[in-house]
This record gives C-alpha cells, structure tokens and sequence, in this order.
C-alpha cells in the first residue's frame, strides 16, 4: 500500500490521499485520466480491475468515484474520487480508454447525473431516453410527472449518437452514426425469447454474420437508487431481491452485511451458517437456471426442464423456510428474519444426494453430446484481458482465467471456514462458462456438506434498534452472486436514509462484453453466447 | 376380415351393380369420395399426431402433458383445433398481400398431395403411380415454395432470415433424401409403390439390402427429419432465435395450416419410410411358416402400416426432443460434407450389391424371395 501512495503521489502530488477503510484518493479533474492511467498500467501492481464507478451528487459539486481492484488480488481496494463545479455542463474525461466497463457505467452517470464525458465514443444516455428532462440522481431533480409524461406513441430508433472530444483546438461536439446507411439491422428484443428479459440488441448481420450489437437497456429500470434515497435501510432490503431476483438471497446478504459493517452489529453464529447456506442453495438454484436456459437457447428444452425440476427442490427449501420461493425476503438486518425448520438439515442432505445423481444425468444428456459441444466449444471466446477490461466477474469471468471468486479471495460471512476450490478454466469459450456452471454447483454442494450438521444453537437475530441511522461516512460491501460480484456502495450522512446508495450489477458487465464477445460469430452464437453469459436484465436495470 | 378393401371394393359393387350407374357417375362419387375420406384423414391424423407428440414430450420432460379436456386430455387437441378455427386472422400491414395469403396453401397442398399417394393399407391407395417415388419426391419439395413465400411476403427480417435458413436446408436435405431413396429404387427395381411393397413380402428392403439399405434408411430418416424442420434441424423456425421464422406473422387459420402441415410432414416422411425400407402395409411373413402368416394376415394391413410409421414417428421425436439445435453452417456441413458423399457412395456400392447378386434374396433364395404369381 506504501508504494501504491507514493506511486500516487509521484505521478499527482496535490491528490489528497485519506486512509480510511479504503485507501480513498481526491483528484482534480483534469488530473484524474492521467492518475488512472497510471495507476492502470503500473508494472508492480496494475488495478486493472474497474469495480464500481459511481456518479454522485455531492451538493455544491457533482462527482464520480471509481472503485479499482486488481487482478492480481481482487481484496485490494483503491477509491479515486473526482469532480466538477460546473453543475450546467458538467464535464469530466472518460476513462473507457482504460477500463471498457466504464463505457456503459459513464453512459449511466451521464443519464441519471448529467455528466458528460469527454473522449467517450458514445455519449448517449443509458436506460433513460434521450429527450428525458432532468438527471434523476441529482439531489434537485424535478419529478413532477407533467415533465415527462408517459408517450404512447411509437418513436422511431435513431441510430446517432453524439460525443464530444479533445482536439488541439479544444473541444468538439459531434454526432455520429452508429451504423452504416446499408446496414441490415435487426431488433433482438425486447421482446424476444432468448434476452431473457428486457434486453435490446440492435444487430447489424451481415448474412448471418453478426457485424455490430448495439445494446440498448433500461426498458425496466425502476430508479431504485433513487428511490432508495428516501426510504430506510429495511426497507431498501425488499429492493435487492429485485435485482437479479435469481440471486436475490445473496444481493440483500451483500445490503445487510453492509448496513451492518456501518452500524457495527455482531451477527449471530446462527444466522451466519443460515445465510451462508442459503447463498449457496440459491447459487445453485440460479446455476441450474442457467444452464436449462442456455440449453433452452440452443434448443434443447427437455434440459431446461430438467433444470427445473431440481430448483423445485431448492425453492421448496426456501419455501418451507422463509414462505417465499423466488423471492424469500429472509435476510434482514442482524440476521435472518425467521428461524430454519426442524427437517431443514435432512432436507438438504436429501438434496445434496439428489442433484449429485442429476448432474451425471446432466452430462450424459447434454454435456456429452456433439451438438452442444460444436455450439459451445470456441464460440465467443472472452480473453482474460478483455474479461478483467470489462469487469465480467463470476462463472464467466472464471472461465476467461480471472481469479475473482470472492468468497475466495475476499470472504465474507463463513467462507473462510469451509475449504472449497474457486473453479477456474482458461479458455473463455462458451463451453467452459457453461462447465463452469455445473462444477460451480458441485463446489456449492460441498460448501453446504460441510456447513448443514455444524449450525449452532443460539438467536438468528441479534438485538437491532427499530431505526438504523448509519454514521457519516462510505461504505461498501462486495459479495460473490451467481452471476458474478454483486456490490454495495452507500454513503451516509448520519440520517436513517442513505445519501447515495449504488449497486454494481454484474450482469451490466456481462452484457458490455456481448459487442465484442459476437462480433464476427452467427446471429445463432448470439443466442448462445448471451446464454452462456447469462445476465439477468433486472440486475441491469436497477 | 377387418381389411378396408373389403369396405371400397363394397361400395364400388353397390354403385355399379345395385345402382347400375355409368362408368362416369361411379368413378366420379368415387373420386368425391376419396378425396372426402383423404381429407378427413389428413385432419385426424394431425389433431392424434399433435396429442400423441405433447404427451410422449410430457413424459420425456418429467411432465404430465395435456390432462384436463377430456380423460387423459384426448380431446385437448380437438379443443385446440376448435380456437384455431375461430381465432382472428390478423391482417399485417406492408405485406405483400397475395403472396402472403396464398403460401400456407403452397404448404398445405404440397403435404397433402404426398398424403395422397401413400399406401396406408392392402388396396388402400388413392392412386398408384408406376412412379410412385418420383411423384412423392417432386410434390413434397412443391412445399418449400410455400416457406419461401412466407418469409418473403411478410416484410419481416425474422421471417426472412427464416426463409432463406429454410431455402437452404431444405434444397439440400432434399437431395439426400432423393438419393436415399433412388439408392431402395435400385433394389427394389420398381417406382411403383405397390411393387415395391410386394417384393418385400418375405424381406424387408431395409434387411434385403443390408449394408447399403441400413445406410439409406439412416440417411433418410436424418434427411427427413431435417425436411419436416422439426428437431435438431429447426432452423427455421428456431424459436430462440427468430421468434417463430417464416411463420412469425401468420395467425389463426392461416398458422394453423403451417402447423397441420408440419405435423403431417413428419408423418409422410415416417410413412415413405415405412412403406420403402419396412415393407408398408406388409405383414411380417415367413416363407413356409403358412400358420403363421395366415394370424399375421388377420391383423389388418392398415394397423401394420400405422404401427410401423408410429415406431418412426417415435423414433422423430424422441431425437427431436433430445437433441438442441444444429447452427446453419453445421447443418450444411452435415448434408454437403458428410451425407452427399456417403449417398453417392452408398448407391454405387448398392448398384454392386445389386447386380453382383448379393442381396438377402439373392444369397438366400429359398427363405427370402418372393415370386409374384
């Protein structure tokens, strides 16, 4: 940490450097592409691991933070902070250069905020549309309805998008087109079969040669942020299993460990080992999703019901838990809202038995078969560099060679006292996203064999006072969710709201690589890359 | 006993000899009648095709099926039937109206003019060709006009990604088929579809021929699965993909006749097989076992036909609904890399086998010939 701070300060010596929890880093504007830079390309320790970049309204100043991991270990955190004065047009410089995910991330922060990046490709506002009055994240937005009324009317796409950019003159506006005039454009969604969810691909083919995707989201975004700025912790819980509402047991794990690090409250042994429990039957709940899906894409539906047929299982586990099936709402603060069942053990164990003989069953109906393979195998290979550039974390992270398990790397909750292997494949194909999938469920088998006969006796909910007020300050938290890292930022000011509250969405990561990922494959490869990738359009769309 | 013949050749005596009507009035009512009784058949065969195929994939799939119209759901299909009929047809705007109307009847017509030549029974033709084969091979590829015009017409990009995916699959899979067939034509020696029948009284095509016809009957039965553009070869329409293809704009009615027919494409290529490879409507028979044959004759021949054709519908969609789907360019790769040569090579070899005189019947005269008398 030493060298990073003195690197920091040789490269930027009036950043204002303050050793909190998160070694926390001030910029000015113009300084901060060139920090970044070098911070991205440092030979010792590169962060070249973009987390979390968050646009925040700070009162008198409009600001970004970008939270940087590496790598080389993804536990080691770095937060830069930079902003701008100027709330009419405000103006920082990208760093998309750097980190590709900060592409539709800076989009995001130019929707909600209004800040405009300089540099940046592609300068159109994401999830909101373009003729939005307002930027809803600012602490001074005008949300009368009269502003925005809902169109009923179909409005045709335009194909532009504007930008501005550094020349040696100073800066230019542009707009430029995102297609060519003779492309042959088709809509992937949103309503179709296979985005599973909301999701809109503008595909330009060539044949059946995919040439360029155009990812347009926010078809059900829900301003949960910013809704979140005016409700209280517990009931910003009922959000999280919103998100990716197929991991929704581990995203309010992800809010409940945070507002619980804010407002230090000691968790009991109990709820502990519940919670741990429960994320992993959840990951494997959504791991069978998503390969049933992913077969389901490729056409083969008896697998997708095969999938199915063993979630029932789990969700009949959270069922008889917590009452809730999709969405059990049973992580709560300071624990877990209601007590396991007596027969919750020997219900699991049943299940632990169970899906081992079904995951034989899955590799001899469709891991084995020369159909699958031939679609899977080196279709839509995601090399590490471009993994780790696009922040693509879990299974399909994994399978690109990133090390980014943090319940490995960064455990929280039990992990630390189970011994399980961070299942890691090299070749970044769709085949070993899809493998590593089932081996995932294995792991998550053996993680749950080692934890359902110790649960201790004693509360699965400590003592929490009725109103939580978090003090002043920023916290994160970052779990491990099925489909990748799932993170929490909140800044308070002391009041029992948050002042901003961010959720990093893995699967927004997810979908950016899919330009890159399908360039050059069949618009069929696209329905199975997107399979293989698996993102979850809520998770998006907060 | 049971036979139907007995049924047809009643009502020709009735017309002729009771009603004593002229050779003009009898062939014409029977022609109506034929026809009636063909159309008929298309349409119950389909509604039975669609509720045995929902149930065998139930069951497949862990589920139950269709269980609430009817005991054990029977009539689900008859009730699906019923809101096809009186659904809306949704007229789409910017289509190219004539050619969008008429290529479900392209569709329809081409699978119900093979329907028409298929022997289903002992007398139970409509019309046999003495160049039966030829004649099913050319009116069946009459269906992908339908297909193309579809995709064409409807001004929608899904559709005519479809088409074209449907063109190209279809063209191709065609030839195999041919060639697969052409390969028992040489066997068999005839074109004729009753011919080909009788000669495999004691002998199976599909064994007479042995290596070469085991090859055929496999490159057919993939070949035709791919046709129907059902299973690993449903490119076409490739729900995950293109939402439903060519058809994706069609409603009511109009989808329902793609649909019929789909359903019926699948059954035509089971029974083109059944009837060239299994012996059709033939009864298992044993030269000098007449005990024997004589209890096999008392099952009726049509039950033999549906039995066998049944056994390869089965058998279509047990691979439908295992396999996912191939992409495009496997597919072709599949029929222009590995099947083409294969058939080519497998006629030749069955010229050989033919003439070198190495066939089952040949070797073995004695148990297998057949001498028409």
């Amino acid at each position: 940490m030493e060298n990073i701070k003195n690197l920091i300060l040789n490269t930027v010596p009036e950043a204002v450097i303050e050793d909190k929890k998160v070694l926390t880093v001030t910029v000015e504007s113009d300084k901060l592409h060139h920090l970044a830079k070098t911070l991205r390309y440092n030979a010792e320790f590169p962060f070249d691991f973009l987390v979390q970049l968050t646009g925040v309204d700070r009162g008198e100043l409009l600001g970004v933070n970008y939270l940087l991991s590496s790598s080389k270990n993804v536990s080691v955190e770095i937060l830069l902070k930079t902003n701008t004065a100027d709330r009419v047009n405000p103006l920082l410089y990208t760093v998309t250069d750097l980190w590709e995910t900060a592409d539709f991330n800076e989009r995001e922060v130019y929707a909600l905020l209004g800040i405009r990046f300089i540099n940046h490709p592609d300068m159109r506002k994401f999830f909101l549309n373009q003729d939005w009055r307002g930027y809803p994240l600012r602490k001074d937005y005008d949300a009368d309805p009269a502003l925005n009324p809902v169109s009923v009317e179909s409005k045709d796409m335009v194909d532009t998008a504007p930008r501005i950019y550094e020349t040696p003159q100073g800066l230019k506006e542009e707009v430029i087109k995102i297609f060519e005039d003779d492309d042959y454009i088709i809509n992937i969604g949103p309503q179709h079969p296979s985005t599973h969810g909301v999701m809109h691909f503008r595909v330009a083919l060539e044949g059946e040669i995919v040439k360029k995707i155009d990812v347009h989201s926010g078809y059900i975004h829900r301003g949960i942020e910013k809704l979140s700025e005016n409700l209280t912790y517990p009931q910003i819980l009922h959000f999280t299993d919103r998100l990716d509402y197929l991991s929704s047991n581990i995203n309010r794990h992800g809010l409940c460990m945070c507002v619980e690090k804010a407002a230090e409250i000691e968790i009991p042994e109990r709820a502990q080992y519940i919670r741990t429990i429960m994320d992993e039957l959840n990951r494997i709940d959504s791991h069978l999703i998503a390969w049933g899906t992913l077969c389901m894409d490729l056409g083969g539906t008896t697998a997708f019901i095969y999938g199915m047929r063993e979630r029932e299982r789990i969700l009949d586990i959270f069922e008889k838990t917590s009452g809730g099936r999709l969405i059990i709402n049973y992580n709560v603060v300071g624990g877990v809202m209601f007590d396991i069942y007596p027969d919750f053990q020997k219900d699991i164990k049943a299940f632990i038995i169970e899906m081992r003989e079904r995951l034989k069953e899955y590799d001899k109906l469709v891991t084995g078969n020369p159909i699958i393979v031939g679609r899977l195998k080196g279709i839509g290979i995601l090399s590490k560099e471009d993994a780790i550039s696009y922040a693509v974390t879990g299974p399909a992270g994994r399978a690109s060679g990133f090390a980014c398990d943090l319940r490995i790397h960064h455990p929280y909750a039990l992990y630390n006292k189970v011994t399980f292997k961070e299942v890691i494949r090299h070749e970044g194909d769709s085949f070993s996203r899809y493998l590593n999938r089932l081996d995932e469920i294995e792991q998550s088998l053996q993680i749950l064999e080692q934890l359902v006969d110790n649960i201790p006796d004693g509360d699965f909910l400590a003592k929490v006072k009725a109103i939580i007020k978090l003090p002043e300050g920023e916290y994160s938290q970052r779990v491990e969710a099925a489909r990748g890292e799932f993170g929490v930022f909140i800044e308070s000011r002391g009041d029992k709201t948050p002042y901003r509250l961010k959720f990093r969405s893995p699967s927004m990561a997810l979908v950016s690589a899919m330009p890159t990922l399908c360039a050059g494959e069949k618009l069929s490869d696209l329905i199975g890359i997107g399979g293989s990738m698996d993102y979850v359009i809520p998770d998006i769309d907060r | 006993m049971l036979e139907l013949s007995r049924l047809t050749a009643l009502i020709d005596s009735l017309l002729r000899e009771t009603w004593g009507l002229s050779e003009f009035w009898v062939l014409f009512i029977e022609f109506v009648l034929v026809g009636v009784a063909l159309l008929t058949a298309y349409a119950v065969l389909a509604l039975i095709l669609i509720y045995v195929e929902r149930k065998i994939t139930g069951f497949f799939q862990c589920r139950l099926g269709p269980n609430r119209v009817g005991k054990y759901g029977v009539v689900q299909s008859v009730a699906d039937m019923v809101k096809i009929l009186l659904k809306e047809i949704i007229h789409v705007d910017n289509v190219d109206k004539f050619l969008f109307y008429a290529a479900p009847f392209f569709m329809i017509v081409a699978s119900m003019l093979t329907f028409g030549a298929i022997p289903f029974g002992r007398g139970l033709q409509a019309v046999d060709f003495n160049i039966g084969v030829f004649y099913i091979v050319a009116v069946s590829s009459l269906g992908i006009i339908g297909v193309l015009l579809a995709g064409w017409s409807s001004n929608n990009k899904y559709s005519m990604i479809g088409a074209m995916r449907s063109g190209a699959q279809f063209i191709s899979y065609e030839l195999s088929a041919g060639f697969a067939l052409i390969t028992m034509v040489v066997l068999s020696g005839s074109m004729q579809f009753s011919t080909i029948i009788e000669s495999q009284t004691y002998c199976w095509n599909l064994f007479n021929g042995h290596i070469a016809s085991v090859i055929a009957f496999i490159i057919y039965l993939i070949s035709g699965h791919a046709e129907t553009n059902r299973g690993p070869f449903d490119l076409p329409e490739a729900e995950s993909e293109l939402t439903a293809g060519y058809h994706t704009e069609y409603s009511g009615l109009q989808f329902g006749f793609f649909y019929l027919a789909e359903y019926l494409n699948m059954f035509i290529i089971a029974a083109i097989a059944t009837t060239v490879f299994l012996g059709g409507w033939m009864p298992i028979q044993l030269k000098g076992f007449d005990g024997f044959n004589e209890v096999m004759n008392y099952i009726p021949s049509y039950i033999w036909f549906f039995g066998k054709a049944g056994c390869l519908v089965f058998l279509s969609l047990w691979v439908r609904w295992t396999f996912p789907r191939l992409r495009i360019d496997q597919l072709l790769n599949l029929e222009w890399k590995y099947l083409l040569p294969i058939n080519m090579f497998n006629l030749l070899l069955m010229v050989i086998i033919v003439l070198a005189g190495l066939t089952l019947e040949d070797i073995f005269p004695s148990i297998f010939k057949f001498i028409a008398e």
